[in-house]
Protein backbone atom coordinates (compact mmCIF):
# COMPACT_ATOMS: atom_id res chain seq x y z
CA UNK A 1 0.00 0.00 0.00
CA UNK A 2 1.43 3.25 -0.44
CA UNK A 3 1.87 6.38 1.32
CA UNK A 4 -1.06 8.24 -1.16
CA UNK A 5 -3.50 5.00 -1.19
CA UNK A 6 -2.64 5.15 -5.66
CA UNK A 7 -4.04 1.33 -5.41
CA UNK A 8 -7.54 2.48 -3.80
CA UNK A 9 -7.84 5.56 -5.99
CA UNK A 10 -6.53 5.15 -9.24
CA UNK A 11 -6.57 7.51 -11.46
CA UNK A 12 -9.62 6.06 -13.43
CA UNK A 13 -11.14 6.72 -9.89
CA UNK A 14 -10.43 9.92 -9.60
CA UNK A 15 -11.04 10.57 -12.59
CA UNK A 16 -14.93 9.68 -12.25
CA UNK A 17 -15.18 10.65 -8.71
CA UNK A 18 -14.10 14.41 -9.79
CA UNK A 19 -16.50 14.12 -12.98
CA UNK A 20 -18.57 11.26 -13.39
CA UNK A 21 -20.18 10.67 -17.16
CA UNK A 22 -23.21 8.76 -15.85
CA UNK A 23 -24.81 11.17 -12.94
CA UNK A 24 -28.33 11.86 -13.09
CA UNK A 25 -31.99 9.81 -13.34
CA UNK A 26 -33.47 8.82 -16.27
CA UNK A 27 -36.66 10.20 -16.61
CA UNK A 28 -38.46 7.14 -18.05
CA UNK A 29 -37.20 4.73 -16.30
CA UNK A 30 -38.08 0.97 -15.73
CA UNK A 31 -36.48 -0.18 -13.02
CA UNK A 32 -34.93 2.00 -10.09
CA UNK A 33 -33.36 1.40 -6.61
CA UNK A 34 -30.93 2.57 -3.68
CA UNK A 35 -28.55 1.20 -2.03
CA UNK A 36 -28.06 2.79 1.56
CA UNK A 37 -25.51 2.17 3.93
CA UNK A 38 -26.66 3.53 7.45
CA UNK A 39 -23.24 3.42 9.12
CA UNK A 40 -22.12 6.28 6.76
CA UNK A 41 -24.97 8.07 5.27
CA UNK A 42 -23.93 6.78 1.67
CA UNK A 43 -26.69 6.61 -0.87
CA UNK A 44 -27.08 5.50 -4.49
CA UNK A 45 -29.68 5.75 -6.55
CA UNK A 46 -29.32 3.85 -9.46
CA UNK A 47 -32.33 4.18 -12.41
CA UNK A 48 -32.13 1.83 -15.86
CA UNK A 49 -34.18 1.67 -18.88
CA UNK A 50 -34.34 -2.00 -20.53
CA UNK A 51 -35.39 -2.66 -24.33
CA UNK A 52 -37.99 -5.69 -25.01
CA UNK A 53 -35.20 -8.52 -25.02
CA UNK A 54 -34.40 -7.24 -21.34
CA UNK A 55 -31.15 -5.99 -22.03
CA UNK A 56 -30.34 -2.71 -20.52
CA UNK A 57 -30.05 0.33 -23.14
CA UNK A 58 -29.63 2.93 -20.28
CA UNK A 59 -28.07 3.69 -16.80
CA UNK A 60 -27.53 6.24 -14.26
CA UNK A 61 -26.92 7.06 -10.71
CA UNK A 62 -27.52 9.92 -8.05
CA UNK A 63 -24.61 9.52 -5.58
CA UNK A 64 -24.24 10.50 -2.30
CA UNK A 65 -20.50 9.07 -1.41
CA UNK A 66 -17.10 8.85 -1.23
CA UNK A 67 -14.41 8.94 -4.23
CA UNK A 68 -15.18 5.14 -3.69
CA UNK A 69 -18.79 4.93 -4.21
CA UNK A 70 -19.18 7.78 -6.80
CA UNK A 71 -16.63 6.32 -9.15
CA UNK A 72 -18.00 2.53 -8.63
CA UNK A 73 -21.54 3.61 -9.53
CA UNK A 74 -20.67 5.57 -12.32
CA UNK A 75 -18.50 3.19 -13.95
CA UNK A 76 -21.13 0.20 -13.00
CA UNK A 77 -23.92 2.82 -15.28
CA UNK A 78 -21.29 2.46 -18.45
CA UNK A 79 -20.53 -1.08 -18.09
CA UNK A 80 -24.18 -2.57 -18.01
CA UNK A 81 -25.48 -0.99 -20.60
CA UNK A 82 -25.23 -3.58 -23.45
CA UNK A 83 -26.45 -6.06 -21.20
CA UNK A 84 -28.80 -8.75 -20.58
CA UNK A 85 -30.64 -7.81 -17.45
CA UNK A 86 -30.08 -11.53 -16.35
CA UNK A 87 -26.36 -11.65 -16.56
CA UNK A 88 -25.93 -8.96 -13.75
CA UNK A 89 -25.92 -10.33 -11.48
CA UNK A 90 -23.04 -12.75 -12.03
CA UNK A 91 -21.25 -9.37 -13.20
CA UNK A 92 -22.41 -8.30 -9.63
CA UNK A 93 -20.69 -11.51 -7.90
CA UNK A 94 -17.62 -11.61 -9.68
CA UNK A 95 -17.40 -7.46 -8.88
CA UNK A 96 -17.96 -8.56 -5.31
CA UNK A 97 -15.28 -11.54 -5.11
CA UNK A 98 -12.96 -9.08 -6.75
CA UNK A 99 -13.05 -6.33 -3.84
CA UNK A 100 -13.54 -8.65 -0.93
CA UNK A 101 -9.91 -11.19 -2.85
CA UNK A 102 -8.00 -8.49 -4.64
CA UNK A 103 -8.23 -11.33 -7.10
CA UNK A 104 -9.38 -9.80 -11.04
CA UNK A 105 -11.11 -12.36 -12.82
CA UNK A 106 -10.12 -13.44 -16.02
CA UNK A 107 -13.05 -11.43 -17.94
CA UNK A 108 -12.99 -8.91 -20.82
CA UNK A 109 -15.41 -7.13 -19.14
CA UNK A 110 -12.90 -6.20 -15.74
CA UNK A 111 -11.02 -3.84 -17.87
CA UNK A 112 -12.47 -0.96 -16.25
CA UNK A 113 -13.74 -2.45 -12.90
CA UNK A 114 -10.26 -4.10 -12.01
CA UNK A 115 -9.64 -0.38 -11.08
CA UNK A 116 -11.43 -1.54 -7.69
CA UNK A 117 -9.17 -4.32 -7.04
CA UNK A 118 -7.06 -2.38 -4.73
CA UNK A 119 -10.14 -1.73 -2.56
CA UNK A 120 -9.81 -5.21 -1.13
CA UNK A 121 -6.60 -4.24 1.05
CA UNK A 122 -8.73 -1.66 2.85
CA UNK A 123 -12.01 -3.46 4.92
CA UNK A 124 -13.91 -0.34 5.99
CA UNK A 125 -13.76 0.62 2.30
CA UNK A 126 -15.57 -2.52 0.69
CA UNK A 127 -19.05 -1.21 0.71
CA UNK A 128 -18.11 2.18 -0.81
CA UNK A 129 -17.04 0.48 -3.33
CA UNK A 130 -19.85 -2.53 -3.38
CA UNK A 131 -22.41 -0.33 -2.74
CA UNK A 132 -23.92 0.60 -6.26
CA UNK A 133 -23.61 -3.02 -7.10
CA UNK A 134 -26.41 -3.92 -4.23
CA UNK A 135 -28.67 -0.95 -5.52
CA UNK A 136 -27.97 -2.51 -9.05
CA UNK A 137 -29.41 -6.12 -7.41
CA UNK A 138 -32.37 -4.37 -5.73
CA UNK A 139 -33.19 -2.99 -9.35
CA UNK A 140 -33.20 -6.18 -10.84
CA UNK A 141 -35.64 -8.03 -8.19
CA UNK A 142 -37.93 -4.99 -8.24
CA UNK A 143 -37.76 -5.17 -12.63
CA UNK A 144 -38.69 -9.47 -11.91
CA UNK A 145 -41.40 -8.24 -9.80
CA UNK A 146 -42.80 -6.11 -12.28
CA UNK A 147 -42.80 -8.76 -15.00
CA UNK A 148 -44.37 -11.02 -12.71
CA UNK A 149 -46.81 -8.88 -12.24
CA UNK A 150 -47.52 -8.06 -16.06
CA UNK B 1 -4.44 31.91 17.68
CA UNK B 2 -4.61 32.38 21.31
CA UNK B 3 -2.58 29.74 22.96
CA UNK B 4 -3.53 29.02 26.75
CA UNK B 5 -0.82 28.37 28.88
CA UNK B 6 -0.80 24.68 30.54
CA UNK B 7 -0.32 23.97 33.95
CA UNK B 8 3.51 24.01 34.61
CA UNK B 9 2.72 20.46 35.97
CA UNK B 10 1.82 19.27 32.76
CA UNK B 11 4.18 17.86 30.96
CA UNK B 12 2.33 15.85 27.90
CA UNK B 13 5.47 13.55 26.89
CA UNK B 14 5.80 12.23 30.48
CA UNK B 15 1.99 11.16 29.80
CA UNK B 16 2.78 9.78 26.56
CA UNK B 17 4.33 7.31 28.24
CA UNK B 18 1.79 6.12 30.21
CA UNK B 19 0.20 4.69 27.06
CA UNK B 20 2.34 2.27 26.00
CA UNK B 21 0.27 2.22 22.80
CA UNK B 22 1.09 5.18 21.29
CA UNK B 23 4.47 4.43 20.61
CA UNK B 24 3.29 1.90 17.66
CA UNK B 25 3.99 2.80 14.00
CA UNK B 26 1.08 2.63 11.38
CA UNK B 27 1.54 1.82 7.96
CA UNK B 28 5.13 3.28 8.58
CA UNK B 29 4.15 6.18 10.30
CA UNK B 30 4.51 7.30 14.01
CA UNK B 31 0.82 6.65 15.16
CA UNK B 32 -1.21 9.82 15.60
CA UNK B 33 -4.25 8.97 17.40
CA UNK B 34 -7.22 11.45 16.92
CA UNK B 35 -9.55 9.58 17.84
CA UNK B 36 -10.13 9.29 21.74
CA UNK B 37 -14.34 10.86 21.57
CA UNK B 38 -14.67 7.15 19.97
CA UNK B 39 -12.96 5.05 22.91
CA UNK B 40 -9.51 6.69 24.60
CA UNK B 41 -6.24 5.10 24.89
CA UNK B 42 -5.45 3.21 28.32
CA UNK B 43 -2.81 4.23 30.51
CA UNK B 44 -0.92 1.34 32.16
CA UNK B 45 -2.15 2.05 35.12
CA UNK B 46 -5.04 0.50 34.25
CA UNK B 47 -4.03 -2.22 32.22
CA UNK B 48 -1.99 -3.21 35.08
CA UNK B 49 -4.79 -2.58 37.66
CA UNK B 50 -6.64 -5.40 35.65
CA UNK B 51 -4.14 -7.82 35.50
CA UNK B 52 -3.08 -7.72 38.57
CA UNK B 53 -6.61 -8.46 40.03
CA UNK B 54 -6.85 -11.71 37.74
CA UNK B 55 -3.32 -12.73 38.87
CA UNK B 56 -3.90 -12.22 42.44
CA UNK B 57 -7.61 -11.85 44.05
CA UNK B 58 -10.28 -12.46 40.98
CA UNK B 59 -13.48 -14.38 42.14
CA UNK B 60 -16.88 -13.17 41.75
CA UNK B 61 -18.22 -9.93 44.18
CA UNK B 62 -20.84 -10.21 47.39
CA UNK B 63 -21.43 -13.58 47.12
CA UNK B 64 -18.30 -15.54 48.41
CA UNK B 65 -17.41 -16.13 51.71
CA UNK B 66 -13.91 -16.59 51.28
CA UNK B 67 -10.51 -14.86 51.21
CA UNK B 68 -10.69 -13.78 47.60
CA UNK B 69 -14.17 -13.01 47.09
CA UNK B 70 -13.71 -10.37 49.92
CA UNK B 71 -10.94 -8.96 48.75
CA UNK B 72 -12.30 -8.47 45.00
CA UNK B 73 -15.81 -7.68 46.34
CA UNK B 74 -13.51 -5.02 48.38
CA UNK B 75 -12.06 -3.59 45.35
CA UNK B 76 -14.56 -3.33 43.14
CA UNK B 77 -16.88 -1.77 45.49
CA UNK B 78 -13.80 0.77 47.06
CA UNK B 79 -14.64 1.47 43.28
CA UNK B 80 -17.99 2.76 43.78
CA UNK B 81 -16.38 5.53 46.48
CA UNK B 82 -13.87 6.77 43.81
CA UNK B 83 -16.53 7.40 41.61
CA UNK B 84 -18.95 9.18 44.04
CA UNK B 85 -16.08 11.33 45.21
CA UNK B 86 -15.18 11.93 41.31
CA UNK B 87 -18.66 13.25 40.78
CA UNK B 88 -19.54 14.76 44.01
CA UNK B 89 -22.21 11.96 44.47
CA UNK B 90 -23.59 9.92 47.30
CA UNK B 91 -22.08 6.22 46.59
CA UNK B 92 -25.58 4.79 46.92
CA UNK B 93 -26.14 7.03 43.88
CA UNK B 94 -23.79 5.39 41.66
CA UNK B 95 -24.92 2.22 39.84
CA UNK B 96 -22.60 0.15 37.29
CA UNK B 97 -24.07 -0.40 33.84
CA UNK B 98 -22.02 -1.39 30.67
CA UNK B 99 -21.67 2.16 29.32
CA UNK B 100 -23.65 5.51 29.24
CA UNK B 101 -26.25 4.25 26.26
CA UNK B 102 -26.87 1.68 29.20
CA UNK B 103 -27.78 4.17 31.40
CA UNK B 104 -29.74 6.44 29.41
CA UNK B 105 -32.01 2.90 28.68
CA UNK B 106 -32.21 2.13 32.51
CA UNK B 107 -33.22 5.59 33.03
CA UNK B 108 -35.56 5.42 30.35
CA UNK B 109 -37.29 2.15 30.77
CA UNK B 110 -37.71 2.44 35.01
CA UNK B 111 -38.18 6.67 35.79
CA UNK B 112 -39.80 6.42 32.31
CA UNK B 113 -42.34 4.07 32.90
CA UNK B 114 -42.93 4.59 36.45
CA UNK B 115 -42.46 8.71 37.25
CA UNK B 116 -43.95 9.58 33.49
CA UNK B 117 -47.07 9.07 31.97
CA UNK B 118 -48.51 9.18 28.70
CA UNK B 119 -49.28 12.71 27.96
CA UNK B 120 -45.98 13.66 29.38
CA UNK B 121 -43.34 15.21 27.61
CA UNK B 122 -39.79 14.42 27.25
CA UNK B 123 -37.03 16.81 25.91
CA UNK B 124 -34.19 16.27 24.09
CA UNK B 125 -32.16 18.66 21.97
CA UNK B 126 -30.96 18.50 18.04
CA UNK B 127 -27.37 17.72 18.90
CA UNK B 128 -27.84 14.77 20.52
CA UNK B 129 -25.96 11.12 19.85
CA UNK B 130 -28.19 8.48 19.14
CA UNK B 131 -27.81 6.95 22.72
CA UNK B 132 -29.76 10.55 23.87
CA UNK B 133 -32.42 10.13 21.34
CA UNK B 134 -33.36 6.53 20.74
CA UNK B 135 -34.12 5.31 24.38
CA UNK B 136 -36.80 8.13 24.71
CA UNK B 137 -38.36 7.26 20.94
CA UNK B 138 -38.47 3.40 22.05
CA UNK B 139 -40.24 5.15 25.29
CA UNK B 140 -42.58 6.99 23.25
CA UNK B 141 -43.52 4.28 21.15
CA UNK B 142 -44.06 1.86 23.75
CA UNK B 143 -45.75 4.00 26.84
CA UNK B 144 -47.10 7.05 24.79
CA UNK B 145 -45.03 9.84 25.79
CA UNK B 146 -44.43 13.04 23.44
CA UNK B 147 -40.72 13.33 22.65
CA UNK B 148 -40.07 17.34 21.58
CA UNK B 149 -36.74 18.04 19.96
CA UNK B 150 -35.03 21.83 21.20
CA UNK B 151 -33.53 23.64 18.42
CA UNK B 152 -29.69 24.39 18.47
CA UNK B 153 -28.56 27.92 16.80
CA UNK B 154 -26.13 27.67 13.94
CA UNK B 155 -23.26 27.93 16.09
CA UNK B 156 -24.48 24.44 17.48
CA UNK B 157 -25.42 26.26 21.15
CA UNK B 158 -28.52 25.33 22.83
CA UNK B 159 -31.34 27.85 21.46
CA UNK B 160 -32.66 28.98 25.19
CA UNK B 161 -35.71 31.02 23.17
CA UNK B 162 -36.92 27.99 21.35
CA UNK B 163 -36.70 26.04 25.32
CA UNK B 164 -39.01 28.14 26.26
CA UNK B 165 -41.23 27.47 23.91
CA UNK B 166 -40.74 23.66 24.28
CA UNK B 167 -41.53 24.07 28.00
CA UNK B 168 -44.30 26.47 27.60
CA UNK B 169 -47.07 24.35 27.68
CA UNK B 170 -46.22 22.87 31.28
CA UNK B 171 -46.29 18.85 30.00
CA UNK B 172 -42.77 18.92 30.04
CA UNK B 173 -41.27 16.32 32.97
CA UNK B 174 -37.97 15.68 31.54
CA UNK B 175 -34.67 17.39 29.95
CA UNK B 176 -32.45 14.94 28.42
CA UNK B 177 -29.68 16.71 27.04
CA UNK B 178 -25.90 16.19 25.74
CA UNK B 179 -23.13 17.96 28.69
CA UNK B 180 -20.94 18.30 25.63
CA UNK B 181 -21.68 17.45 21.61
CA UNK B 182 -19.28 14.14 20.48
CA UNK B 183 -19.73 16.30 17.08
CA UNK B 184 -19.82 20.23 17.74
CA UNK B 185 -17.54 19.78 21.00
CA UNK B 186 -19.75 22.23 22.33
CA UNK B 187 -20.12 22.55 26.37
CA UNK B 188 -23.98 23.07 27.16
CA UNK B 189 -24.74 25.57 30.08
CA UNK B 190 -25.64 22.34 32.54
CA UNK B 191 -26.08 24.84 36.04
CA UNK B 192 -28.59 27.05 33.90
CA UNK B 193 -30.18 24.37 32.02
CA UNK B 194 -30.62 22.42 35.37
CA UNK B 195 -32.27 25.17 36.60
CA UNK B 196 -34.38 26.16 34.26
CA UNK B 197 -35.88 22.21 34.07
CA UNK B 198 -36.62 22.68 37.96
CA UNK B 199 -38.32 25.75 37.46
CA UNK B 200 -40.51 24.38 34.93
CA UNK B 201 -41.34 21.17 37.20
CA UNK B 202 -38.95 18.78 34.97
CA UNK B 203 -36.25 16.72 35.78
CA UNK B 204 -32.64 16.99 34.22
CA UNK B 205 -30.74 14.00 32.63
CA UNK B 206 -26.98 14.98 31.61
CA UNK B 207 -25.35 12.71 28.86
CA UNK B 208 -21.61 13.05 30.14
CA UNK B 209 -20.24 10.35 28.01
CA UNK B 210 -17.78 13.44 26.38
CA UNK B 211 -17.93 15.98 29.18
CA UNK B 212 -16.52 13.85 32.15
CA UNK B 213 -13.39 13.37 30.46
CA UNK B 214 -12.63 17.12 30.36
CA UNK B 215 -13.92 18.78 33.03
CA UNK B 216 -14.23 18.23 36.91
CA UNK B 217 -18.11 17.74 37.23
CA UNK B 218 -20.13 18.07 40.20
CA UNK B 219 -23.23 16.80 40.34
CA UNK B 220 -24.94 18.94 43.39
CA UNK B 221 -23.27 21.69 42.16
CA UNK B 222 -25.10 20.94 38.93
CA UNK B 223 -28.16 19.85 40.73
CA UNK B 224 -28.41 17.29 38.41
CA UNK B 225 -31.09 14.38 38.40
CA UNK B 226 -29.54 11.96 36.61
CA UNK B 227 -25.73 11.97 35.10
CA UNK B 228 -24.45 8.86 32.69
CA UNK B 229 -20.81 8.39 31.56
CA UNK B 230 -18.70 5.37 30.10
CA UNK B 231 -15.46 4.24 31.59
CA UNK B 232 -13.95 3.84 28.20
CA UNK B 233 -13.70 7.44 27.01
CA UNK B 234 -12.65 8.11 30.61
CA UNK B 235 -9.15 6.03 29.96
CA UNK B 236 -10.78 3.03 31.65
CA UNK B 237 -11.59 0.14 29.72
CA UNK B 238 -15.29 -1.27 27.60
CA UNK B 239 -17.78 -2.43 29.44
CA UNK B 240 -18.45 -0.63 32.10
CA UNK B 241 -20.00 2.75 32.79
CA UNK B 242 -22.12 4.89 35.35
CA UNK B 243 -25.44 5.77 36.01
CA UNK B 244 -25.78 8.74 39.19
CA UNK B 245 -29.28 9.51 40.05
CA UNK B 246 -30.51 11.25 42.86
CA UNK B 247 -31.45 8.76 45.86
CA UNK B 248 -34.64 9.69 46.33
CA UNK B 249 -35.54 9.27 42.44
CA UNK B 250 -33.28 5.69 42.41
CA UNK B 251 -35.47 4.53 45.76
CA UNK B 252 -38.48 5.29 43.84
CA UNK B 253 -37.58 3.43 40.66
CA UNK B 254 -38.27 -0.19 39.78
CA UNK B 255 -35.67 -2.74 38.73
CA UNK B 256 -34.44 -2.47 34.93
CA UNK B 257 -33.40 -6.17 34.94
CA UNK B 258 -34.04 -9.10 36.87
CA UNK B 259 -31.83 -11.61 38.60
CA UNK B 260 -29.38 -12.43 41.15
CA UNK B 261 -28.05 -9.05 43.18
CA UNK B 262 -30.97 -6.95 43.01
CA UNK B 263 -33.13 -8.89 45.40
CA UNK B 264 -34.43 -8.96 48.67
CA UNK B 265 -36.18 -11.76 49.24
CA UNK B 266 -37.63 -13.98 46.65
CA UNK B 267 -39.95 -17.03 46.50
CA UNK B 268 -41.46 -18.84 43.56
CA UNK B 269 -44.20 -16.67 43.63
CA UNK B 270 -42.80 -13.13 43.83
CA UNK B 271 -40.17 -11.60 44.96
CA UNK B 272 -38.99 -7.93 46.32
CA UNK B 273 -36.31 -5.51 45.70
CA UNK B 274 -32.98 -4.14 47.26
CA UNK B 275 -32.49 -1.09 47.65
CA UNK B 276 -30.28 0.86 45.22
CA UNK B 277 -27.70 1.31 43.63
CA UNK B 278 -27.95 -3.09 43.69
CA UNK B 279 -31.62 -2.78 42.89
CA UNK B 280 -30.60 -1.87 39.45
CA UNK B 281 -27.41 -4.11 39.04
CA UNK B 282 -28.73 -7.94 38.47
CA UNK B 283 -26.17 -10.26 37.73
CA UNK B 284 -22.27 -10.61 37.71
CA UNK B 285 -20.79 -7.10 37.37
CA UNK B 286 -17.86 -6.17 35.26
CA UNK B 287 -15.69 -6.47 37.83
CA UNK B 288 -12.57 -6.41 36.38
CA UNK B 289 -13.66 -3.41 34.19
CA UNK B 290 -15.22 -1.50 37.37
CA UNK B 291 -11.71 -2.19 38.97
CA UNK B 292 -9.88 -1.19 35.96
CA UNK B 293 -12.09 2.32 35.96
CA UNK B 294 -11.28 2.91 39.23
CA UNK B 295 -7.61 2.92 38.17
CA UNK B 296 -8.63 5.42 35.61
CA UNK B 297 -10.32 8.00 38.03
CA UNK B 298 -6.88 7.49 40.25
CA UNK B 299 -4.80 8.66 37.10
CA UNK B 300 -7.00 11.24 36.08
CA UNK B 301 -6.97 12.55 39.67
CA UNK B 302 -3.22 12.39 39.73
CA UNK B 303 -2.88 14.42 36.70
CA UNK B 304 -6.28 17.08 37.63
CA UNK B 305 -8.65 18.59 36.10
CA UNK B 306 -7.36 22.43 36.30
CA UNK B 307 -4.33 20.89 33.97
CA UNK B 308 -5.99 18.16 31.39
CA UNK B 309 -9.02 21.15 30.89
CA UNK B 310 -6.20 24.05 30.30
CA UNK B 311 -4.25 21.51 27.93
CA UNK B 312 -7.25 20.53 26.19
CA UNK B 313 -8.24 24.66 25.36
CA UNK B 314 -4.58 24.54 24.13
CA UNK B 315 -5.08 21.83 21.61
CA UNK B 316 -8.27 22.84 21.00
CA UNK B 317 -7.80 26.42 20.47
CA UNK B 318 -4.26 24.87 18.25
CA UNK B 319 -6.31 22.32 16.25
CA UNK B 320 -9.06 25.73 15.03
CA UNK B 321 -6.26 27.81 14.57
CA UNK B 322 -4.19 25.61 12.06
CA UNK B 323 -7.77 23.60 10.35
CA UNK B 324 -9.52 27.34 9.50
CA UNK B 325 -7.14 28.68 7.00
CA UNK B 326 -7.25 25.48 5.39
CA UNK B 327 -9.12 26.31 2.03
CA UNK B 328 -12.39 25.01 1.43
CA UNK B 329 -12.33 23.25 4.88
CA UNK B 330 -15.30 24.32 7.26
CA UNK B 331 -15.47 23.33 10.68
CA UNK B 332 -18.69 22.65 11.92
CA UNK B 333 -20.32 24.76 15.19
CA UNK B 334 -18.71 27.80 16.64
CA UNK B 335 -19.96 27.64 20.42
CA UNK B 336 -18.33 30.01 23.01
CA UNK B 337 -17.61 27.23 25.32
CA UNK B 338 -15.91 24.30 23.36
CA UNK B 339 -13.88 21.56 24.19
CA UNK B 340 -11.29 18.50 22.50
CA UNK B 341 -13.65 17.69 19.48
CA UNK B 342 -13.49 19.46 15.96
CA UNK B 343 -15.72 18.19 13.27
CA UNK B 344 -14.55 19.27 9.67
CA UNK B 345 -15.77 19.44 5.79
CA UNK B 346 -13.24 19.35 3.00
CA UNK B 347 -14.78 20.85 0.15
CA UNK B 348 -14.57 18.49 -2.92
CA UNK B 349 -13.56 15.29 -0.21
CA UNK B 350 -15.93 13.03 1.17
CA UNK B 351 -15.01 11.76 4.86
CA UNK B 352 -14.32 8.74 3.97
CA UNK B 353 -11.57 9.59 1.64
CA UNK B 354 -10.39 12.02 3.98
CA UNK B 355 -10.21 9.10 6.72
CA UNK B 356 -9.14 6.98 4.82
CA UNK B 357 -5.91 9.00 3.47
CA UNK B 358 -4.84 10.42 6.73
CA UNK B 359 -5.01 6.51 8.07
CA UNK B 360 -2.20 6.15 5.01
CA UNK B 361 -0.25 8.85 7.18
CA UNK B 362 -0.70 7.30 10.59
CA UNK B 363 -3.54 9.77 11.23
CA UNK B 364 -6.08 8.10 12.91
CA UNK B 365 -9.66 10.33 12.50
CA UNK B 366 -13.38 9.29 12.80
CA UNK B 367 -15.24 9.76 9.66
CA UNK B 368 -19.54 9.66 9.43
CA UNK B 369 -22.22 11.57 10.99
CA UNK B 370 -20.55 9.89 14.65
CA UNK B 371 -23.70 8.12 15.73
CA UNK B 372 -25.50 11.55 15.43
CA UNK B 373 -27.31 11.39 11.97
CA UNK B 374 -29.68 13.77 12.68
CA UNK B 375 -27.64 16.68 13.92
CA UNK B 376 -25.53 15.97 10.57
CA UNK B 377 -28.94 16.16 8.56
CA UNK B 378 -29.54 19.53 10.84
CA UNK B 379 -26.07 20.71 9.90
CA UNK B 380 -26.91 20.30 6.03
CA UNK B 381 -24.24 17.79 6.17
CA UNK B 382 -23.84 14.28 4.99
CA UNK B 383 -20.75 13.00 6.90
CA UNK B 384 -18.19 14.82 8.67
CA UNK B 385 -14.52 14.16 9.45
CA UNK B 386 -13.42 14.34 13.48
CA UNK B 387 -10.21 15.16 15.03
CA UNK B 388 -10.42 14.63 19.14
CA UNK B 389 -8.01 14.77 21.72
CA UNK B 390 -7.32 13.35 24.98
CA UNK B 391 -4.67 14.07 27.52
CA UNK B 392 -2.11 12.43 25.61
CA UNK B 393 -2.33 14.74 22.56
CA UNK B 394 0.15 17.05 21.37
CA UNK B 395 -0.10 20.23 19.26
CA UNK B 396 2.69 18.67 16.82
CA UNK B 397 -0.21 15.87 15.99
CA UNK B 398 -2.56 18.69 14.84
CA UNK B 399 0.43 20.27 12.81
CA UNK B 400 0.42 16.60 11.28
CA UNK B 401 -3.19 16.42 10.98
CA UNK B 402 -3.03 20.12 8.80
CA UNK B 403 -0.25 18.41 6.84
CA UNK B 404 -2.01 16.07 5.88
CA UNK B 405 -5.21 17.51 4.68
CA UNK B 406 -3.30 19.87 2.69
CA UNK B 407 -2.19 16.66 1.14
CA UNK B 408 -5.09 15.35 0.69
CA UNK B 409 -6.43 18.85 -1.21
CA UNK B 410 -3.70 18.08 -3.24
CA UNK B 411 -4.29 14.99 -4.80
CA UNK B 412 -7.97 15.70 -5.00
CA UNK B 413 -7.46 19.04 -6.87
Amino acid sequence: MSEDASDLYQRLVMERARHPLHAGRLAASQAEAEGNNPMCGDRVRLSLRCDEAGMITEAAHETRGCAICVASADILAEIVVGRAASETGQLAMAFETMVQTGIVPAREDFEMLQAFAGVSAYRSRHRCATLPWQALSAAMEKRKELEHGR
Amino acid sequence: MSVAVAAPSFDVERIREDFPILNQHVHGKKLVFLDSAASAQKPRAVIEAMVRTMETRYANVHRGLHWMSEQCSDDYEAVRDKVARFINAGRDEIIFVRNATEAVNLVAHSYGRSALQAGDAVVVSEMEHHANLVPWQMLRDAHGIELRVVRITDAGEIDFSHLEQVFADGKVRLLAVTHMSNVLGTYTPVERLASFAHAHGARILLDGAQAVVHRAVDVRAIDADFYVFSGHKLYGPTGIGVLYGKAALLEAMPPFLGGGEMIGTVTYQRSTWAKPPFRFEAGTPAIIETIGLGAAIDYINTIGFAAIAAHERELTDHALAVLAPIPGLHIAGAAQDRGGVVSFTLDGVHAHDVATLLDKQGIAVRAGHHCAEPLTRRLGLDSTARASFGVYSTCAEIDALGVGLERIRELFS
